[in-house]
């Protein structure tokens, strides 16, 4: 045996950090049932605002799951059952800051502002991305899963520099923290003491593979802290929860406090997109213990409680909802002209004299001569 | 096409001797010091000055918040920057060698070539990625790839590769200036050749081929590491009697059609050169262009000169696998000699 001898250089030690990295217990403020547990609660104003945006939220994902039956959408990946992850994380959002969304997260975009229907053109298959990112502060879709933690570690820094104070949240799911991307975005954020909040929406599954075989980790909030980024667990079905967490998430990273990684625990009630079989991998009684765990209920309950929610006020929110419905319906109805010209438009800031010709020769080949175009 | 140039203020520095690598690190500093909203990071950037010394003293200079070195993470460096990129910075990063680059290939395919696409022209990302490539330099494994076609096959990238000194300075204050992401990459074969020349920021468009030495018989296409090889060559050819047009091509994408076609609807012969392997190379590409576009005005088959079929070899045998002048000049020999119209 022999032992090492002191480094002649030892490095730096490590930052002292105001917060402890992770703390033992997992956030919970409302119970499945309804019932506060002690830890705190948002205002009535806010827990209110969470139920009527996760009704409106889970009725506009029920209704394009409708729309890929009726062939008006070529896929949808459904987060029924994730509603409190999506809405709660958005409302803690200020509108300064950015969001780097993944394509299961539909619910967070309509939420943030994004008009229903330009949230859908990519899965109508109308382009890439139906919305100005600028406009609303919300990247494109991610459907590469990960890449997007990198852009949102970058926007952060680069909002720093400008002297901007601007948080970017970035979305992610139990699958992504496996991809090399969220890794090297929880290091570059902890060094650069980037204003991001990483909420990672632990449903369980990665499709058809089961947490058990994505990590061995004792949880997946313990890998921010491999890298020094303060984190938490929170119950991911909890709206009150998750809104605390991305609030406070925000609010560390806003003062100079640096990221913070949230791991929420849901479940996705429905399979990865309407082309999966959810019963080749998991079992009906799974489903219906996480249905007894449904973030909207248990706000339901606890808003009636409290004098804030009953009967009549709920079929005013619902007949919102399907109203909203209908009126996202009726618009997805309509086929919508794609301009093949703009095939060319958009891939340098000018067309190249290759890419002109190229859309000439489409236009010549569609018989209009290039009149149009 | 010509851009117009914020930072160019034509302002032509004339320069006893400069090295590739000197004129890169002023375009660097020349950049950071005109636009406040460019930053340079990667790999031992910093303190270092690069593992090719090509951002010596900027750290110093403009501050180690402008001049960063970064972890060991390609990816994170090229994702990072795509975000910098959407909000208003012009980010300049280092790959420290070619084959070091790979890890951060989906960034750059997925998000950074395809982004201003995907939404419609709202997002541009003005982001420069500079790429020291190529052999000859008598390196170990993954450090002598040429890799620019993985580049060069994806829309939305501009993919760019200078010849000389002069031209490394022009071509990455346009890079910088440019509203497109630009892959530039740096033949380091070449870093420390130099020359007398003038620097400055408004050459030729970033986007066009240049005749670097003007021939009737045969145009010799070459880019990056090899120009030199293909004037060198042309030298020895004129020894022989045959008048050789070099085109420097420069823009690798887009690529500049017109001065090609021009110059060999004129010659009637072409070669076209690189250190990569052949197959599915750059060189197929301009010979089936040129092919498409100069038929009928061809004397003979468009004859490529190009690495083998092979991984980049150890550096005792790089000799064999590199175009050299003898093998460029045998190939100009059986246009000449077989198919003289």
């Amino acid at each position: 045996m022999t032992s090492l001898a002191p480094h002649p250089n030892p490095p730096p030690s490590m930052p002292q950090r105001a917060r402890p990295l992770l703390p033992d217990e997992l956030l919970c403020l409302l119970d499945a049932s309804g019932t506060p547990t002690g830890m705190g609660l948002p205002s009535l104003d806010v827990l209110a605002r969470l139920h009527h945006a996760m009704v409106l939220g889970r009725r506009f994902d029920t209704q394009a799951t409708a729309l890929t039956k009726q062939g008006r959408l070529a896929v949808y990946p459904s987060a029924r059952g994730q509603e409190a992850c999506q809405i709660g994380a958005v409302l803690a959002l200020r509108a300064q800051d950015w969001m780097f969304p993944t394509y299961r997260d539909s619910m967070a975009l309509v939420t943030r502002g994004v008009p229903a229907t330009d949230v859908l053109t990519l899965l109508r298959g109308d382009w890439h991305s139906g919305y100005d990112p600028y406009a609303y502060r919300v990247a494109p879709q991610c459907t590469p899963l990960a890449t997007n933690t990198l852009h949102a570690v970058g926007l952060a820094h680069a909002a720093v520099r400008k002297g901007e104070d601007t948080v970017a949240l970035v979305l992610l799911g139990d699958g992504a923290t496996s991809e090399g991307d969220t890794h090297e975005a929880l290091n570059f954020a902890a060094l650069w003491n980037a204003p991001v909040v990483f909420l990672v929406q632990n449903n369980g599954y990665a499709i058809s593979v089961p947490l058990a075989k994505q990590s061995a980790a004792p949880s997946l909030a313990h890998k921010g802290i491999g890298y020094g980024v303060a984190s938490v667990r929170v119950d991911g079905n909890d709206a009150a929860a998750v809104y605390t967490a991305v609030r406070d998430g925000v609010s560390a990273a806003a003062t100079g406090h640096g990221p913070t990684l949230i791991e929420a625990m849901t479940y996705r009630l429905e399979a990865h997109t309407n082309a999966d079989d959810a019963s080749r991998y998991r079992r009906d009684d799974e489903v219906r213990g996480w249905l007894a765990r449904d973030p909207i209920a248990r706000l339901d309950a606890y808003l009636r409680g409290q004098g804030r929610l009953d009967d009549v006020r709920l079929a005013d929110i619902t007949a919102a909802a399907d109203s909203f419905a209908a009126d996202l319906r009726a618009r997805m109805n309509v086929d919508e002209a794609v301009d093949p010209a703009e095939l060319f438009a958009h891939v340098y800031a000018e067309p190249t004299s290759a890419l002109l010709a190229q859309r000439a020769f489409l236009a010549a080949e569609l018989g209009d001569a290039g009149e149009d175009l | 096409m010509t851009r117009t140039l914020p930072a160019a203020v034509g302002d032509a520095v004339s320069v006893a001797s400069t090295t590739m690598a000197a004129a890169l690190n002023r375009a660097l500093a020349d950049s950071l010091a005109a636009d406040s909203s460019v930053l340079v990071f990667g790999e031992d950037v910093g303190a270092l000055g690069g593992v090719f010394r090509v951002t010596d003293g900027l750290a110093r200079r403009f501050g180690d918040d402008r001049v960063m070195d970064t972890p060991i993470a390609e990816s994170g460096i090229v994702g990072t920057a795509i975000g910098m990129a959407m909000h208003g910075l012009r980010p300049v990063v280092e790959m420290q060698f070619d084959a070091f680059a790979y890890p951060a290939f989906e960034q750059i395919t997925s998000h950074l070539a395809k982004l201003r696409n995907r939404t419609r022209g709202a997002v541009g990302l003005p982001i420069v990625i500079r790429i020291p490539y190529g052999g000859g330099i008598g390196g170990v494994e993954h450090h002598c790839d040429s890799s620019e076609v993985y580049y060069a096959h994806t829309p939305g990238l501009r993919v760019v590769t200078p010849g000389t000194p002069a031209d490394a300075y022009t071509l990455l204050r346009q890079s910088i200036a440019c509203p497109d992401p630009v892959i530039f990459l740096e033949p380091k074969r070449r870093y420390w050749s130099a020359e007398s020349a003038a620097l400055s920021d408004l050459g030729p468009a970033i986007d066009s081929a240049l005749v670097r030495r003007p021939g009737d018989d045969v145009t010799l296409i070459a880019y990056g590491g090899l120009v030199a090889t293909a004037l060198e060559t042309a030298e020895a050819a004129a020894q022989e009697g045959w008048s050789v047009e070099v085109v420097d091509l420069r823009s690798l994408s887009p690529f500049d059609d017109a001065t090609l076609v021009k110059s060999v609807r004129r010659t009637g012969r072409a070669v076209v050169i690189h250190e990569a392997s052949g197959f599915c190379g750059y060189g197929a590409e301009v010979a089936a262009r040129l092919s498409e576009q100069c038929f009928h005005y061809l004397e003979a088959p468009i004859l490529r000169v190009t690495g083998f079929d092979i991984p980049y070899p150890p550096p005792k045998l790089e000799d064999h696998h590199l175009p050299s002048v003898d093998r460029i000049l045998d190939t100009i020999e059986r246009l000449q000699c077989d198919d003289r119209g």
